[in-house]
């Protein structure tokens, strides 16, 4: 009986359930949460061309400013060794050749391309298409074959910078007021000198292998690479070692109290701290105290390992809690002790995070100036480092070193230095990236 | 219905006078200060297999793990009460916690093969207990024990492929190949079937029936069916207590206690 009564309700309650979601209300609702859905992507859309177009703006400015650099202007200049310049005393003893005066000769092979210019002041201009690198490149040449003195040679000397932004296009070819810095007698023997096909233009070696200079056509990004090189090795040597294991046993090993807890948030801490306070401790530690090198790429590392060491920790930790509980487990039901468990199982499967991590914290050491500011690698430093302890300066202070000078030749070089600078944090995070596909597992 | 499975199973093994393999006296463990098992006493005898049933969070797990010491790595856990295994406290100073867990092996509830090649999975426990020496000596052990494991038709053509490319009853068999490969006294297993499908269940459920002439096997489940249809001998955990223990003929046809009854009955659990 009451079966029968209630059938007819329970029917049309199931009704009235599908009528909610067949009214034209119903069509409304629908539409408007598409609608909102459609705008959450838009949003993300722009969000990611706004990205987009900020770093290509960024790439745009610095590739256009820089490409430039990475070719450079070079005259042939046929010069007769004089011996009375470059070998006064007559001895042919290396030490003499190196004080001898291959400026002069540079200069009377100049003259005798130009014979009519006589004037003093003329000549005196003519000279400023002279870099100081022609000196050396014959005192070099002369160096290596004393035969050579007193015969003619060509060599291929880089022009001073002021002709060579001139000829990539940088200066107006006729100067509108103001004062360039070529007058047109200038202008008229480079193009006399470009007429006889003996300008050049040619890949900037020079720019990758040689260190610092007041010239800008001689100035080269080679000490700072070499400089950022060992800086990183120390870096990378000091920080992975102790971030793994301070990892591992903070995550494997240490009980879970007050203490594992206030490290943890120091580490986190120290993560956020900003990094020219590293700096200053680097200057008062190993500067003041322990007497370590200034400039030194030794310091630069241990102030950079120091800040890259929270960084790798955190990313460590955090490979290790990703692999899961049931290999540690399978490891220690078979009776692996617990170090057997983390160096045959958890560390081999951690460690492509664990690289991934270091790649990166160590891209961005790359990258930090600030620190390295405060222990005076941002000095003017002209030799290629061949030591760890010898002072050096590393690409991004060099970037910042140029990006302060006034010569119009240091413009393209800077960019030219962070253009070089993003190709190793590409190469560093491409292999990051390769080792984390490489090596990625699935459980 | 119950009644039939478990009288075969159990029947032709029920034969008391069996040696106690591993004795539980007065055992209790403790979560912080949550208490998880009060005073256990259970004895688990040579070549049979005990299983452990209860429902969920009763404490069989727990117990379980107390018998190899896995709860030892778990912060917080405490342990009252003794464990031994033929005649030696398993807690006692002197034991090698490392020593003690090659002697009483143990399987996963969710099959958890190293991400190794087969072959290492099973070479691991050998090789890390030093019972292998030469390439030969591994070789050997690898094939007996996947043999054991019922395993070695289906893969001894890729024994170099990984452990986890096989299927889930396939890899937990690769665990128990594994577990047996240190030559164990005890197998602990802890749900060893709660992942698999029927077919897969059917296959361990048999290996576990043949592995009792050679090890002492302690299982828990959730599946009263499949404690009626391995098990010799069935203990009943509620609530942290160990309500029953007995015959597994016994335990499912004319249990003792209401709780019991209540629980295989399917009233509650």
């Amino acid at each position: 009986m009451t079966d029968i009564v209630e059938r007819p309700q329970g029917v049309a309650s199931r009704g009235a359930a599908l009528g909610v979601h067949a009214t034209e209300e119903a069509q409304k609702r629908l539409k408007r949460r598409y609608a909102s859905e459609w705008r959450f992507r838009a949003y993300g859309l722009t969000a990611i061309l706004i990205s987009i177009t900020a770093l290509a703006v960024l790439l745009w400015s610095i590739v256009g400013q820089g490409y430039t650099a990475f070719t450079a202007t070079t005259m042939s200049l046929t010069v007769t060794v004089d011996p009375a310049l470059a070998d006064p005393g007559g001895k042919r003893a290396q030490d003499d050749l190196r004080t001898g005066d291959f400026q002069g000769i540079a200069r009377a092979g100049l003259r005798s391309v130009f014979p009519d210019v006589k004037e003093r002041s003329d000549l005196r201009a003519l000279y400023t298409i002279l870099s100081n690198g022609a000196s050396d490149a014959i005192r070099d040449r002369v160096l290596d074959n004393p035969a050579l003195i007193g015969q003619q040679i060509t060599v291929r000397i880089p022009v001073a910078s002021d002709y060579d932004m001139y000829a990539k296009g940088f200066a107006a070819k006729t100067p509108k007021g103001g004062e360039s810095r070529l007058s047109p007698k200038q202008i008229a023997w480079f193009e006399t000198l470009k007429a006889d096909g003996k300008i050049h233009s040619s890949f900037n070696i020079w720019f990758l292998t040689s260190g610092d200079s007041r010239q800008p056509e001689l100035a080269g990004v080679g000490g700072a690479i070499i400089g950022s090189l060992l800086t990183l090795a120390i870096t990378l040597a000091i920080a992975f070692p102790l971030g793994v294991m301070a990892a591992v046993y903070l995550e494997e090993f240490a009980p879970k109290n007050r203490w594992t807890d206030l490290i943890e948030v120091n580490i986190n801490n120290l993560a956020a701290v900003p990094s020219i306070v590293f700096g200053l401790l680097g200057l008062a530690v190993f500067l003041n105290v322990f007497g370590l090198p200034r400039s030194a790429p030794v310091v630069g590392g241990v102030v950079l390992a120091l800040m890259s060491l929270p960084i790798i920790i955190i990313a460590s930790r955090a490979s290790l809690r990703a692999v899961p509980p049931s290999i540690r487990q399978a490891a220690l039901g078979l009776g692996a002790s617990r170090v057997q468990v983390v160096t045959h199982h958890v560390l081999p499967l951690a460690m492509p995070g664990i690289l991934t991590g270091t790649i990166l914290s160590m891209a961005h050491a790359l990258g930090e100036t600030a620190p390295l500011l405060m222990i005076g690698m941002v000095a003017f430093i002209v030799d290629i480092p061949s030591g760890a302890t010898q002072a050096a300066t590393v690409l991004p202070v060099q970037i910042y070193l140029w990006a302060d000078s006034p010569e119009r030749g240091f413009v393209e070089k800077t960019s030219a230095a962070i253009m070089v600078l993003l190709a190793f944090l590409l190469a560093m995070n491409a292999i990051a990236i390769f080792l984390r596909k490489k090596f990625e597992r699935k459980w | 219905m119950l009644a039939t499975d478990t009288q075969t199973a159990a029947a032709p093994h029920a034969a008391h006078g069996k040696r106690v393999k591993m004795k539980a006296t007065e055992v209790e463990v403790y979560y912080s200060e949550k208490r998880a098992l009060n005073k256990i006493n259970l004895d688990v005898r040579e070549h049979e297999v005990t299983a452990l049933i209860g429902p969920s969070g009763c404490g069989k797990s727990t117990f379980l793990r107390t018998m190899n010491r896995m709860n030892d790595v778990i912060d917080g856990c405490r342990m009252a009460g003794k464990i031994l295994l033929d005649q030696q406290d398993i807690y006692d100073p002197n034991i090698d916690v490392v020593q003690l867990r090659a002697r009483v092996g143990m399987v996963f509830q969710k099959p958890n093969p190293f991400p190794k090649s087969i072959y290492d999975n099973v070479a691991y426990g050998p090789r890390i207990h030093g019972l292998v020496r030469s390439r030969e000596e591994t070789d050997a052990v690898v094939q007996k024990s996947l043999e054991r494991a019922g395993l070695w038709k289906e893969v001894k053509d890729r024994l170099h492929e990984g452990g986890t490319s096989l299927s889930g009853g396939q890899q937990q068999r690769l665990c128990i190949a594994r577990a047996i490969a240190v030559d164990p006294e005890v197998i602990l297993m802890d749900e060893p079937c709660s992942a698999l499908d029927p077919i897969a269940t059917a296959k361990i459920e048999e290996l576990i029936d043949e592995l009792r002439t050679n090890y002492t096997i302690v299982i828990v489940t959730h599946s009263m069916q499949q404690a009626a249809r391995v098990s010799q001998r069935t203990a009943f955990f509620h609530l942290g207590d160990l309500v029953e223990v007995g015959d597994t003929a016994q335990i499912f046809t004319n249990p003792n206690d209401e709780r019991t009854q209540g629980y295989i009955t399917g009233r509650f659990g």
